[in-house]
């Protein structure tokens, strides 16, 4: 699947729900569903900063590929991150560097969650990002 | 002349009638009516509020205290009728009573101005309780710092009471000032502040008492409780915001020195050396909240009459509260047998649910609280949590609005469960 189609995809899977709670529970099911995330990575390190939870990220490199993990203790802002991971895991440096990551704006997230927590989710981006230029 | 409406609120007798003046609470979020449960961090604000502020600023705009002309009389009598109608809401007197920003703005005028002198009388020891919010910490720690004193925490008990048996053994002739608030705003308990006054005075110790959230709910008597400062906000008490009150002893506002220098705290200003007005204006430095400040008549006048009509509240407060402690999911925070020490503040988590989660889902359920720390993070390292959601209720919330949100809860937590 390539990066377009799977944010195509979550496109079409956010849109099929009119209410906001029920995209929601949407989310609660992605952070479910979401790997578990060994207690022993949960260190300061790979945690983001700028969320009101906690949120981990680490990143695994195969090549030229980025792999991400990741957990909250929050499960809404689980879902979120891994709805990110789904789309972002497994790419090269180079697609992930040169994304607009505008598909948020799409599914109308960034505008339904409070500053803060918004903030939050550009902190995440920013870290996905962060981890594309880094050599 | 006048912008306080006589008798706006007299027809206030039922839930609806009060529901009626605050024009905010018809509106919807997200397509559901709004049911707002957040009065702890602010309050909403009756027309009779926003029409004074509004009659403040088209008809009456002018600085207070200096020019001759009739508008500037006209913004000062207003300013200082509002000064006399807050001494008289707490049985102080007029001069006794400083108009700052908010609590915070009072907390740190005495931080920096009364501890001065205590700082130059040898005290190096400051109390404070467990359950503080920030503003009545961190501008103490300030001063601790300046003049290398330290802070000495009185506890709270699991249940959230001040452990107040332990206070006596912590006083000295080291001690500065014990620092309690009335009401914490995580707990929603109502601290014995007149108990506390008198084992602190009984070691010459005084007592300063963060009101912030007393006063929207306690008959506030400062003569009553005979504490030595009391520190509270407009904005939680249905007034503009911006607006605030310290309540000082009058021997200690004539001892203490100005705590910022301008305008209007002013006798005479020299090179040679300046002399300072007397109490309270030492202490209002610069331009006023010329405009907001008198908005404290119609909002003390619209608590009052809350208070007198609501018979809706004290129902709402013990369905929530029993409703939160029968449910075996939910840790409420701030319990007690008698209801009557309980302000309708509730905090509360759920096991294995994070609060912010249940925040975002009632948020989308039209119901705004707050999550997180509420400014009182040594109270969240006390009971060992990350955060806490937090209901607080005013005279305008409903019944209906409680039930709402007690089954509002109910499928939140199922949802994230």
């Amino acid at each position: 699947m390539t990066l377009e189609e799977a944010k195509q995809g979550v496109v079409d899977n956010f849109s099929m729900y009119d209410e906001w709670l029920d995209k929601y529970e949407y989310l609660i099911e992605l952070g479910k569903n979401l790997e578990p995330f060994p207690e022993s990575k949960k260190t300061d390190d790979r945690l983001i900063k700028g969320c009101q939870s906690r949120v981990w990220l680490d990143c695994r490199t195969e090549g030229d590929k980025l792999f991400f993990t990741a957990d909250s203790d929050a499960i809404i802002t689980k879902g979120i991150i891994s709805l990110l991971i789904s789309i972002y895991s497994g790419r090269t440096r180079k697609e992930i560097a040169e994304d607009d990551f505008s598909f948020i704006e799409s599914i109308g997230l960034k505008e339904n969650l409070s500053p803060t927590r918004a903030n939050g989710l550009v902190s995440m981006i920013n870290t996905i990002k962060g981890y594309s230029t880094e050599r | 002349m006048s912008i306080f409406a006589d008798g706006m609120t007299d027809h206030i007798t039922t839930i609806e009638g009060i529901r009626s003046q605050f024009p905010i609470l018809d509106r919807s979020v997200y397509g559901k009516p709004l049911v707002y449960l957040d009065n702890a961090a602010t309050s909403q604000r009756p027309g009779s509020v926003m029409d004074c502020l509004e009659d403040m600023s088209i008809r009456h705009n002018a600085n207070i205290h200096r020019a001759v002309h009739a508008l500037a009389a006209e913004a000062t009598d207003f300013y200082e009728s509002a000064r006399a109608e807050v001494a008289s809401f707490l049985n102080a007197d007029a001069s006794e009573i400083v108009f700052t920003s908010g609590t915070t703005a009072s907390i740190n005028l005495v931080a920096n101005s009364f501890g001065a002198l205590c700082a130059a009388d040898g005290k190096s020891e400051i109390i404070i309780a467990e359950s503080e919010h920030h503003s009545d910490i961190v501008p103490w720690q300030l001063l601790a710092e300046r003049n290398s004193m330290s802070i000495k925490v009185l506890g709270v008990d699991d249940n959230g009471r001040l452990e107040i048996e332990k206070l006596a053994g912590m006083l000295s002739d080291r001690t500065a000032i014990v620092c309690v608030a009335q009401v914490s705003n995580v707990l929603g308990l109502i601290n014995p502040i007149a108990e506390i006054v008198r084992i602190a005075h009984s070691k010459g110790v005084p007592v300063l008492v963060d009101g912030a959230q007393g006063v929207v709910h306690c008959d506030v008597d400062v003569k009553a409780l005979d504490c030595d400062f009391y520190a509270f906000s407009g904005h939680k008490i249905y007034a503009s915001t911006g607006t605030g009150v310290l309540y000082a002893k009058r021997a200690w506002l004539d001892a203490m020195p100005p705590y910022m220098g301008g305008g209007e705290m002013i006798d005479t200003v020299k090179f040679s050396g300046s002399t300072y007005a007397k109490a309270p204006h030492k202490f209002e430095a610069g331009t006023q909240n010329l405009n907001g400040t008198p908005t404290l008549v119609p909002a003390i006048e619209m608590l009052k009459s809350m208070r007198a009509a609501s018979k809706e509240t004290e129902a709402v407060k013990e369905y929530v509260y029993g409703s939160l402690v029968a449910d075996g999911r939910i840790k409420l925070y701030g319990t007690t047998e008698d209801l009557s020490l309980k302000t309708p503040i509730f905090s509360f988590n759920v096991d294995g649910v994070h609060h912010e989660d249940l925040a975002l889902i009632l948020d989308k359920m039209g119901i705004a609280v707050r999550s997180g720390q509420m400014c009182a993070e040594p109270l969240m390292d006390r009971y060992g949590v990350t955060g806490m959601l937090r209901a607080s209720f005013a005279p305008y919330n409903t019944m209906q609005e409680a039930e709402y949100f007690i089954s509002a809860i109910d499928k939140a937590i199922r949802m994230l469960k």
